[in-house]
């Protein structure tokens, strides 16, 4: 089969399986884009600004387990496309990234819409090519989804030079079955030396804690994990990446660590014997002040990325690997041993654990007669059965999504956790909805955030996505608020969003369903009538008490048991007060 | 420590500035680097020498590893190893006898001759890095008119090889 570059570029993807690319045509792919116009197979999805391409490819991404396509034009293009390859690149997010470049004589003469794709990229991708050669266009796109999607998976971007799309030009075309990189091959088997080690070490824990990560979810390993989990016995707690992966009903969860984790998981961590990190990279969001880290603990990490092992905390037992196989592995050499973790000890532990969680930290004021956005993420939760697909954009929502949405299932809770994106939130809802049409697909967050992207909302109305948006609108950007009231003394510089649009009008000006929401009482209800509408993209904007901030908090550079906690919480003896 | 990491990467066009910038986003040191295709052309030998704690240089073998083009990598400092540098040196000495001097001290560091014309001197020497230092400090500045280093190249004692 004789075929130009843009039709083997479409022909690929078909042969790889792609479903959706997220795309924004211009001069640079327009060969590509007239090969996609004669074709059915493969379906693209037209934003209205190449960031929400890259994030609806990325939420697409999360959800699905599989890669992310995404086709950009050369310069604006391309660097319009680069905080969400950013975004997940952070977040070990599959994606690849085809971006137009200016034809190969044109390269370095700053031709219209040139940019060094590649260069601008480098920092932010796991890897990218230049396709200098038509010939060699096959078998690049095959190496950028195995380099993507394999190993600790990330972004690739392949810059494709106008004229190696040229129409006039064809050559052979075969879809490559293989790809060999000697250059590249992750471990993915844990060392049967250091399983053994880690269980040792697991089985001999006094005051044994978990604490797993994003790994978990990526690697597919959520069995797994509540397996090797339950086998034990002992508690467990998540980063804002790997929440969902156990089931956060469950009485063996403790809540999310770190800078807004729960007292109890946050205390637990400070005073646990032996730590098992699994597929999370001690970010120092999570960590707090370094040198006060778990300073009991000895330390089991598992991480199929080397270079996260040992990075910012000392380990003693490092297994290198994929984190399900890992999982599996450690389960098998546990049922092998036969041994028990010491029951005494662990009654006393979680005595403990409960001790702290009886403290109750994710209180608040539930006889306000404002609407609290705890309030509307419990009732969403509620309304949902706690099923829904969950986006969110970066603030305060964020975090109260994470804490108040209790996710049971794997890939639901999707947000930028390393970059921490304003504008993700909508666009990747798009993805979501795109791949599990007939799921509950939210996107929660916050008039601040909704504006970085809120022009989706167009591409939302052309291809019938609907998501529901619960716009917690505070009239502050309220996580910049909250630490100007906790370290500036209240000075409020730039975080008042002044002369924001009508929420409501703005939804229906393109199309959608738009709700305000003013009082408590109205919250549920609200829900309820917007989640009825299944055909409809329903904006809700929650107009929600200006001052509320987000607790537990540990201020930056703190240690885990230097918690500021809400007002309404009972003070713990045992935590100090800092802020208050 | 001072470290010397050699490494076979992919000979392509990027692959440098991949190194270069990993090095530059993660705030490590660089004191020399130097790369050039080998007897395979598709790959290329590079030699980074970096300083840095034990931390550091795990973290810095470890994300040169990940490079996607990195093939394969060694600490040559983790072992027993040769390293070599070139310099190249010019002198101008109105006086013969400081130029004879300096010839004099080229040879007696291994040295050779390789361009000289009434008062200017062109010298090559290979050596290690301490020992062209040293070298250096027994020239009068004021007689240099220029050194170009190469910066350290090295290779494993013995059998112990770096090769895929």
């Amino acid at each position: 089969m004789e075929l130009s570059g843009g039709e083997i570029i479409v022909k690929f993807l078909k042969d790889e399986g792609v479903e959706f690319v997220f795309g924004y045509p211009g001069g640079a792919v327009l060969h590509i884009y007239d090969a996609i116009f004669q074709q059915d197979d493969v379906r693209h999805i037209l934003v209205r600004h190449e960031q929400g391409a890259t994030h609806a490819a990325d939420g697409y991404a999360r959800a699905t387990g599989k890669p992310g396509v995404v086709l950009v034009t050369s310069g604006p293009g391309a660097t319009n496309a680069v905080t969400g390859i950013a975004t997940a690149y952070m977040d070990s997010i599959p994606l690849v990234v085809l971006t137009g470049q200016v034809a190969l004589p044109f390269i370095g003469s700053d031709a219209f819409q040139e940019v060094d794709s590649v260069g601008i990229t480098r920092p932010c991708v796991k890897h990218n090519f230049l396709v200098k050669r038509l010939e060699d266009l096959a078998e690049t796109l095959k190496k950028a989804f195995h380099v993507a999607t394999t190993g600790r998976p990330g972004p690739v971007v392949v810059d494709i030079p106008k004229d190696v799309t040229d129409p006039g030009i064809k050559i052979p075309y075969e879809y490559p079955q293989e790809v060999h990189m000697r250059s590249y091959n992750p471990v993915v088997k844990g060392h049967p030396g250091q399983i053994k080690r880690a269980t040792n070490l697991i089985l001999s824990a006094k005051r044994p804690m978990i604490y797993t990560g994003g790994g978990v979810v990526l690697s597919n390993a959520s069995q797994e994990l509540t397996e090797f989990t339950r086998e034990l016995g002992y508690p467990i707690t998540q980063t804002l990446m790997g929440l969902g992966s156990y089931p956060a009903t469950d009485r063996q969860f403790v809540g999310m660590l770190g800078m807004h984790g729960t007292y109890e998981a946050n205390m637990a961590m400070h005073e646990c014997d032996v730590l098992i990190a699994i597929g999370a990279r001690f970010d120092d969001r999570v960590t707090g002040k370094l040198s006060e880290f778990c300073p009991h603990a000895k330390i089991v990490h598992v991480d199929i990325d080397p270079a996260s092992i040992a990075k910012n905390v000392k380990v003693d037992v490092p297994i290198v690997g994929d984190v399900k196989l890992v999982l599996r592995d450690l389960l098998a050499e546990l049922r092998a041993k036969g041994k028990q973790p010491d029951a005494e000890a662990l009654d006393a532990w979680w005595a403990q654990i409960e001790e702290w969680r009886s403290h109750n930290c994710l209180t608040y004021d539930r006889d306000s007669e404002l609407i609290k956005p705890q309030f509307v993420i419990e009732k969403l939760w509620e309304v949902t059965g706690g099923d829904a697909y969950v986006t969110s954009d970066v603030g305060q929502h964020q975090m109260f999504t994470a804490q108040f949405y209790k996710f049971d299932k794997p890939r639901r809770w999707i947000n930028s956790g390393g970059l921490g994106t304003m504008g993700f939130g909508m666009p990747a809802a798009l993805g979501v909805k795109l791949a599990f049409p007939d799921d509950e697909v939210v996107c929660v967050t916050g008039e601040a955030s909704i504006q970085m992207c809120i022009q989706e909302l167009s591409t939302a109305m052309q291809y019938r996505l609907p998501i529901k948006v619960v716009n917690l609108n505070n009239r502050y950007m309220g996580m910049v608020r909250q630490w100007q009231e906790f370290f500036y003394e209240s000075r409020y510089s730039h975080s008042y969003v002044e002369a924001l649009p009508d929420f409501v009008r703005l939804a229906e000006s393109y199309g959608h369903v738009g709700m305000r929401v003013e009082k408590p009482a109205d919250v549920e209800g609200a829900l309820r009538e917007a989640f009825g509408m299944k055909d409809r993209l329903v904006f809700l904007d929650f107009i929600t008490d200006q001052t509320e901030n987000v607790y537990p908090m540990i201020a930056a550079g703190k240690a885990h048991n230097q918690m500021h906690l809400a007002p309404q919480c009972k003070a713990p003896q045992s935590s100090e007060r800092e802020l208050a | 420590m001072r470290h010397i990491i050699s490494l076979l990467m992919e000979n392509e066009s990027g692959a440098l500035s991949r190194v270069a910038g990993l090095f530059s986003a993660r705030g490590y040191n660089i004191e020399s680097l130097n790369v050039a295709p080998t007897e395979d052309p598709s790959l290329s030998r590079m030699t980074i020498v970096t300083t840095g704690s034990e931390q550091i240089i795990e973290q810095i073998t470890k994300q040169l590893n990940k490079l996607v083009d990195v093939v394969k990598l060694k600490d040559l400092t983790a072992g027993e190893h040769i390293e070599r540098e070139l310099m190249l040196i010019k002198v101008r000495a109105e006086d013969a006898t400081r130029i004879e001097g300096f010839k004099a001290l080229v040879a007696n560091y291994g040295g050779k001759i390789i361009d000289e014309s009434e008062d200017i001197c062109t010298a090559e020497i290979t050596s290690d890095g301490v020992t062209l230092d040293r070298l250096l400090s027994e020239i009068d500045r004021d007689d240099i008119l220029e050194t170009v280093r190469t910066g350290a190249s090295g290779i494993f004692i013995g059998a112990r090889s770096l090769r895929i």
